[in-house]
């Protein structure tokens, strides 16, 4: 088995969460992990991405090599499409549709749904309206861990609980609502695929 | 046994804690902020009574850290690669004193510039100081390595640096732990002169460590952290580096790799193995993380050897962080790239974050400024450096630690007058404080803006060592007290702080202008803080 996964998003987004839970699940299900953060400067509200190899054998390269990304969770519809270039060309794209507007020439929302809909995989959703509609508009990025629950060869249990374990210090409130994120988000998944 | 999943960095700190360090000292910097901040947090290394926390700089570190070793301890300083320069002075004179207690110097280079403004590479300066350099490959590796960088510290009592790059201190990996080992009692060296760098003494001391240079060398071609890897295909050697070597195996399924590889993670290079692949093999490609430091050695002055690829042939780009594709492509194979970036993409550069206090500040000074020529307004490493970006395009220098206070001054004695410096907290505590005195000292027509968030907020947030004391020292290095203002950097001020800006501005003498209020980042984070506790 192996996963190379390209995660998305601006610097503040928290795609370090989706890689936490990914990384917990991982390990508990004995697997060997790597994952490659971005902090320092680019992290003040630029593009940010972390590169997460999940393999039943040792890994080597910290670094996914382009065009061998098996997948790419993106938490914003721009970000996603900064990193086709690591996209194997059969791998899956799956992100959010809601941007995160703070430059001036942000592109048309338009025009970037018709490209990321232009690819053979991918799964796009507004995670923030899921995540509001549950009453927990902070659970977005679960939501989106979970429309890429499908393709990740983890048990669907064993990401419940990872959550379970992150979140165990918040309360049962924010682990029952995490949860329902995580099923949310597989669910349009599986209806959208 | 259960693996720790954890950072390069936070595997040196907890190798470092494992290895019976009785402190570690460092001065925040991307990449290898998180050592420090692990000890910080680490309950282990409170109930090991470790000394933690921020220097002021990373000269003051390493100095504290060869004051630990002189007491017979182990210590650990930790930069990176820029906070290196700034602690070259101890850091090659510590190769001629030679150590007592173990003394291993991390420096975290950043190749690609992700977060700093030149990507040098540490290793030239272990060669230059003539110490063992150690290149992990892995986060085990650097784990490991510390435990190792300090035996043979203490083995040849001299400092060691272990050099890592950006990809391993901010990659996550298993690591499994070795047992502790026990911190060291107070010791003072056997020989009361080791460290009184009198010329007399200091010539002694070079000399052994330049006949040391062979048990270095020596321990080089023993040590497990030099491998030499034998293949059939002897039509090219490969010598990967450090983490290069992942990225060279990455290219091979089953890892197995057709030409013979020099896997090298320990300085000076072992001479032997060389040697032998070089007189084995028909070309010699060198892949290394930085600068070409092994090719140079390899090519020698005239190219007139065998050849040797690498960066300086083009086979590898001269600039820039390693990557598998780069390897690949330098081996001949297929490049893997997938699709291009659609062209509707736009860039997304880093900001200053929405109610920063310096947006404040630089929109008042722009607004003082318009009336002058441009380019008068010198800045530093922070933050505030984004000011340079649009919509403020407010400042025009950004060089090195504190520079902005001392370029100010030497731009208003060639007669550039009002020149403003643009600084924070953290940086003026770093290098700040002797250029104000210069500036003090010859009565230089500046105006020094300390944008004061009372943290390190690049970094993530460090407490920052001058805190609550700035307008004490800004007076204690002589500014005039009338010419000491704090202003509160808020938008429903604005017409207030750009009145004290222009007043300041106009005085023709040292002043400084304190514009201080929390970062952001920093005040969230201690209200989350609060609010947790509350509902617990």
């Amino acid at each position: 088995m192996k996963k190379d996964i390209v995660l998305a998003g601006v610097g503040g987004q928290g795609i370090l969460s989706i890689a936490a839970i990914i990384g917990i699940a991982a390990i508990d299900a004995g697997l060997f992990l790597k994952q490659a953060e971005v902090h320092g400067m680019s992290q003040r509200g630029g593009d940010v991405q972390s590169n997460l190899r999940l393999s039943d054998k040792e890994i080597a390269s910290d670094l996914i090599p382009f065009g061998k990304a098996d997948m790419i969770i993106s938490v914003e519809p721009m970000e996603s499409l900064r990193y086709l270039p690591m996209l194997s060309p059969d791998g899956w794209l799956i992100t959010n549709t809601k941007p995160y507007i703070n430059i001036p020439d942000y592109p048309e929302l338009d025009e970037l749904i018709k490209e990321i809909e232009s690819l053979p995989n991918n799964i796009a959703l507004n995670a923030d309206q899921i995540a509001k509609d549950l009453g927990s508009p902070r659970a977005a990025n679960v939501v989106i861990l979970g429309a890429a629950s499908p393709w990740l060869d983890l048990r669907y249990e064993e990401l419940e609980n990872a959550i379970k374990k992150i979140f165990s210090s918040k309360g049962n409130d924010i682990i029952k609502v995490n949860l329902q994120a995580l099923k949310a988000g597989k669910e349009f998944a599986e209806k959208n695929r | 046994m259960q693996k720790l999943l954890l950072l390069g960095d936070e595997a040196i700190a907890q190798g470092a804690i494992d290895a019976g360090i009785s402190g570690i000292y460092a001065y925040p910097g991307t990449p290898s902020t998180e050592i420090m901040e692990y000890v910080i947090n680490s309950k282990e290394a409170a109930q090991k009574d470790i000394r933690s926390g921020w220097s002021s700089n990373e000269k003051t570190a390493m100095e504290a850290a060869l004051g630990m070793s002189y007491a017979g301890k182990r210590a650990i300083a930790c930069m990176k690669h820029v906070g290196l320069n700034v602690a070259m002075d101890p850091f090659i004179s510590s190769a001629i004193s030679g150590t007592n207690g173990g003394l291993v110097i991390v420096s975290a280079d950043d190749p690609s510039m992700h977060s700093s403004q030149n990507e040098q590479d540490s290793r030239f300066l272990g060669k230059f100081a003539m110490i063992p350099v150690l290149e992990p490959s892995n986060q085990q590796e650097a784990y490991d390595m510390v435990h190792y960088g300090f035996d043979i510290s203490e083995k040849f009592n001299i400092p060691v640096l272990l050099r890592i790059t950006t990809r391993l201190a901010h990659s996550r990996s298993g690591i499994i732990k070795k047992n502790s080992i026990k911190q060291n009692q107070i010791n003072l060296p056997d020989d009361p002169h080791q460290f009184i760098l009198l010329p007399v003494n200091a010539r002694r001391h070079y000399k052994a460590l330049l006949s040391n240079q062979a048990l270095f060398e020596d321990e080089s071609e023993n040590t497990i952290y030099n491998e030499y890897i034998d293949a059939s295909d002897k039509s090219l050697g490969i010598i990967a580096c450090g983490i290069s070597y992942n990225y060279l195996i990455e290219n091979y399924t089953e890892r197995k790799i057709p030409f013979p590889v020099l896997k090298i993670r320990q300085y000076p290079l072992p001479k032997k193995f060389i040697e032998k692949l070089y007189n084995e093999c028909n070309e010699i490609l060198v892949l290394e993380e930085g600068y070409p430091l092994v090719e140079e050695m390899l090519k020698g002055f005239l190219g007139k050897e065998k050849q040797i690829k690498g960066r300086l042939d083009g086979t590898i780009s001269r600039d820039g962080e390693l990557n598998p594709n780069r390897i690949a492509v330098a081996l001949g194979m297929e490049d893997t790239k997938g699709k291009d970036i659609p062209s509707l993409i736009s860039g997304r550069p880093p900001s200053l974050c929405q109610g920063c206090p310096h947006i404040f500040s630089f929109n008042a000074l722009n607004k003082v400024m318009e009336k002058y020529s441009k380019g008068r307004v010198f800045s530093d490493i922070g933050c505030y450096t984004l000011g340079a970006l649009k919509p403020f395009e407010a400042i025009n220098t950004c060089i090195d630690m504190g520079a902005s206070i001392t370029m100010a001054k030497g731009a208003a004695d060639a007669g550039l007058i009002p020149s403003v410096a643009v600084i924070g907290d953290s940086t003026f505590s770093h290098s700040g404080m002797t250029g104000l005195l210069d500036a003090v000292n010859d009565k230089s027509s500046i105006t020094v803006l300390i944008l004061d968030n009372a943290t390190t907020a690049m970094t993530g947030g460090q407490n920052s060592s001058a805190n609550g004391k700035i307008e004490d020292i800004c007076e204690a290095l002589g500014v005039e007290y009338e010419h000491i203002k704090v202003i509160d950097p808020l938008q429903k001020f604005h017409e207030i702080n750009v009145e004290i800006m222009k007043n300041e501005i106009e005085y023709n003498g040292v002043s400084v202008i304190i514009p201080r209020r929390e970062c952001i980042q920093t005040l969230a984070k201690k209200m989350k803080a609060k609010k947790a506790k509350r509902t617990t």
